[in-house]
């Protein structure tokens, strides 16, 4: 794998609207048969660095080679290429769920011939062939997902742009997509996605942490979990409320969050947090019930990025 | 390269096959049309309601308020007794004439004299005027060269015959009887193409984009150019078929005639079906929702209706309206059309719209790719 070249790369890529700029700088490397996750807040970027990989918006400023064709110069070259996703799975909820694809395998040229083949094969394979004939408007939120992302897949593309794919899909539609993305990159297609959902960023292989249009971070979800240092507690207390205003306070505390009856604790540095966190609470006459260690995550990491990107652009302003 | 046009037009059509309103609009729409603007409008002025209010009372007078309504052009409603009966019948609109016969008209008759007859009309529609004063001078003018040679032939008996006043005889052409359907049928060929395309068009784009389904063709390799032809070509055969139900229609319950040639008349009628749907197209790149592009298709059409000729002569509109008209692809379709249809023209005669059709479709092209950019902006 590392002998091929990257099937994404970019240098300093950079887009402004009027300005704003939406994203600034952004240098990255997807190799073949990554499921490569881009997180970020909203109006991070992400959906403008995908807009830009597609050929289907104009950088403002560094450069790109995807499926190794330059995005500024030869974006028809990449279309033919790449299958692109949307976040509101842009069905023609008039057509039938074969028409769809039938449509798709046209206009993304599957030759005439192998066309029903080809779309028989997709329905199969999405679990489709049951609901060939429904009309795509009346599918569920799951179901109309499956289609566009065999619409998007009819083409045998090597690489697979999805943003927010699994946005307003049921918890079981969701674990049965991320099989399908895991089935697609088995297979050699390369996937970037974009998401909000953090169980969702654990299942890539590597992933960029994007805000305020940068590039914060980029690694798999071990590494970028690694690096903030970040070390997690759940505490049982009689008074979590007060227990929670009282840890928000400590310059060592990265995020505090109730999960029911729980308080959820993440700490910087290299303390314990148990011992810490009973310290701190004893002080102010809380009593704790238990506590235990718990596995940071990747969630926790990004909060952490996104507070610390926060304070950071305040004190720039002030 | 045809590939993906037709693939689109594919689609274009089963889309329209689920949308029974659309279908349903597009085919009894210009059925309704026509049968609306082939009855109900008629430039013809008739039946005009008319009061008379005969002050001499003799046998000359209710002679000549007798030839008058035999016209036709007026129906006498009965007698008043004064000007101020003949303003409420004016302003209440139970009548839109009056005639005022003096007290010494057949005395004045008798003696050799002139008489002064007065004709008083509604001028709150001008097209009434006009009409029931030529028609009554007319009738009069008539009258008097009627009555002077019945003089004439009372002094020398038996020559009735050798004296003949200054006559014109007007002649009309292609359409003898002056049947307004005859006229407005083959016009509405144009208005109704004018209408169902354009807004076709425009709505056909701005649904994709109020759907999201546009931002998955631009990040399709299908290019510009495959794309306009796939959603022009099904409108195209939708307009034939409109057009061919107007004709069709108008033969059998207008029985409007086709002297001219029907081919050269369905090959001349690509180009403005064409102008028509590069104008959809661009509206749909202004527009953002489909309501948007639906409206901006029915500003458009009223002054095609207004300015085309369609309902207006074209000469008597001033100069600026003119030249405006002159930019609308209806104004050179109502005359090709007319042309064709009831005066038998030939290419020769029309050529000059069609080159004019055809410029505005070459800069609506222009303007159209010149703002539909493939990237999202």
């Amino acid at each position: 794998m590392s002998e091929n070249p990257p099937i994404i790369e970019t240098h300093a890529l950079s887009r402004r609207f009027g300005s704003i700029l939406a994203v600034q700088g952004v240098s990255l490397s997807v190799s073949r048969g990554e499921i490569f996750g881009v997180l970020g807040p909203n109006g991070a970027g992400k959906s403008t660095t995908i807009r830009m990989l597609c050929g289907i918006l104009d950088p403002s400023g560094g450069s790109g080679k995807v499926v190794g064709f330059d995005i500024a110069t030869q974006a028809e070259r990449i279309k033919e290429r790449i299958g692109y996703m949307t976040q509101r799975f842009s069905l023609y909820e008039d057509l039938s769920v074969v028409e769809n694809l039938t449509f798709y395998a046209g206009i993304y040229g599957v030759p005439r011939s192998r066309r029903r083949a080809r779309v028989d094969e997709v329905l199969e394979k999405s679990g489709l062939t049951q609901r060939r004939k429904q009309i795509s408007g009346t599918l569920s939120g799951g179901w109309k997902q499956r289609v566009a992302l065999a619409s998007a897949t009819i083409h045998e593309p090597p690489l697979l742009f999805l943003d927010e794919p699994t946005a307003g899909v049921d918890p079981v539609s969701r674990r049965e997509f991320w099989e399908q993305i895991h089935r697609l990159a088995s297979e050699g297609t390369t996937v970037l996605l974009t998401t909000h959902y953090m169980d969702e960023a654990e299942r890539c292989h590597r992933l960029a942490f994007i805000f305020r249009g940068q590039l914060l971070d980029v690694g798999t979800p071990e590494e970028i979990v690694q690096r903030r240092a970040l070390r997690a507690l759940e505490l049982e207390t009689d008074r979590p409320r007060e227990a929670a205003d009282v840890l928000r306070r400590q310059p060592e505390v990265d995020e505090v969050s109730h999960y029911g009856h729980l308080l959820r604790l993440t700490t910087k540095g290299d303390l314990d947090p148990e011992a810490f966190a009973r310290g701190v609470l004893a002080r102010h006459e809380l009593s704790v019930a238990s506590a235990s260690a718990s596995r940071v995550t990747v969630e926790d990491a990004f909060v952490s990025m996104v507070r610390e990107g926060e304070a950071a652009s305040a004190a720039v302003a002030a | 390269m045809f590939t993906r046009p037709l693939v689109i037009a594919w689609k274009e059509l089963l889309q329209l096959r689920r949308d029974r309103m659309t279908l349903a609009m597009m085919a009894v729409l210009p059925i309704v049309q026509l049968l609306l603007f082939g009855y109900a409008i008629n430039t013809d002025v008739r039946h005009i309601p008319t009061v008379v209010y005969d002050q001499d009372r003799s046998a000359a007078s209710r002679d000549l308020a007798r030839s008058l309504s035999a016209t036709g052009f007026y129906d006498m409603l009965g007698d008043v007794r004064s000007y101020l009966e003949i303003e409420e019948a004016l302003r209440s609109g139970r009548a839109r004439a009056a005639l005022v016969v003096p007290a010494d008209y057949a005395s004045n008759l008798a003696a050799g004299r002139s008489s002064r007859l007065q004709l008083i009309v509604d001028g709150s529609d001008p097209q009434t005027v006009g009409s029931a004063i030529n028609t009554a001078s007319g009738l009069v003018m008539a009258r008097s060269s009627e009555l002077m040679l019945r003089k004439l032939a009372g002094s020398s008996a038996g020559e009735s015959a050798a004296f003949q006043p200054i006559e014109l005889e007007p002649s009309t052409w292609y359409n003898p009887e002056l049947r307004t359907a005859v006229f407005v049928v083959p016009g509405l060929i144009g208005v109704i193409l004018t209408m169902t395309m354009v807004m076709l068009t425009a709505m056909a784009i701005a649904r994709e984009r109020e759907r999201g389904t546009l931002e998955q063709l631009i990040v399709s390799p299908v290019r510009r150019i495959e794309l306009v032809l796939g959603k022009i070509l099904p409108y195209t055969i939708i307009g034939y078929v409109q057009m061919s139900l107007i004709l069709l229609a108008g033969r059998v319950v207008f029985d409007v005639p086709l002297v001219g040639s029907l081919q050269l008349l369905y090959v001349l009628a690509f180009v403005f079906i064409a102008a028509n749907l590069a104008l959809g197209l661009f509206f749909s790149t202004l527009a953002k929702t489909q309501q948007q592009a639906m409206q901006m298709s029915f500003f458009f059409l009223l002054p095609n209706i207004l300015l085309s000729g369609f309902m207006f002569p074209f000469e008597s509109m001033p100069r600026p309206a003119q030249w405006l008209a002159q930019g609308l692809p209806l104004t050179h379709f109502l005359r090709i059309v007319r042309g064709i249809t009831l005066k038998g023209a030939g290419f020769a005669d029309i050529s000059q719209e069609l080159v004019w059709l055809a410029a505005i479709f070459a800069a609506l092209v222009l303007l159209t790719s010149l703002r539909f950019n493939k990237k999202l902006v």
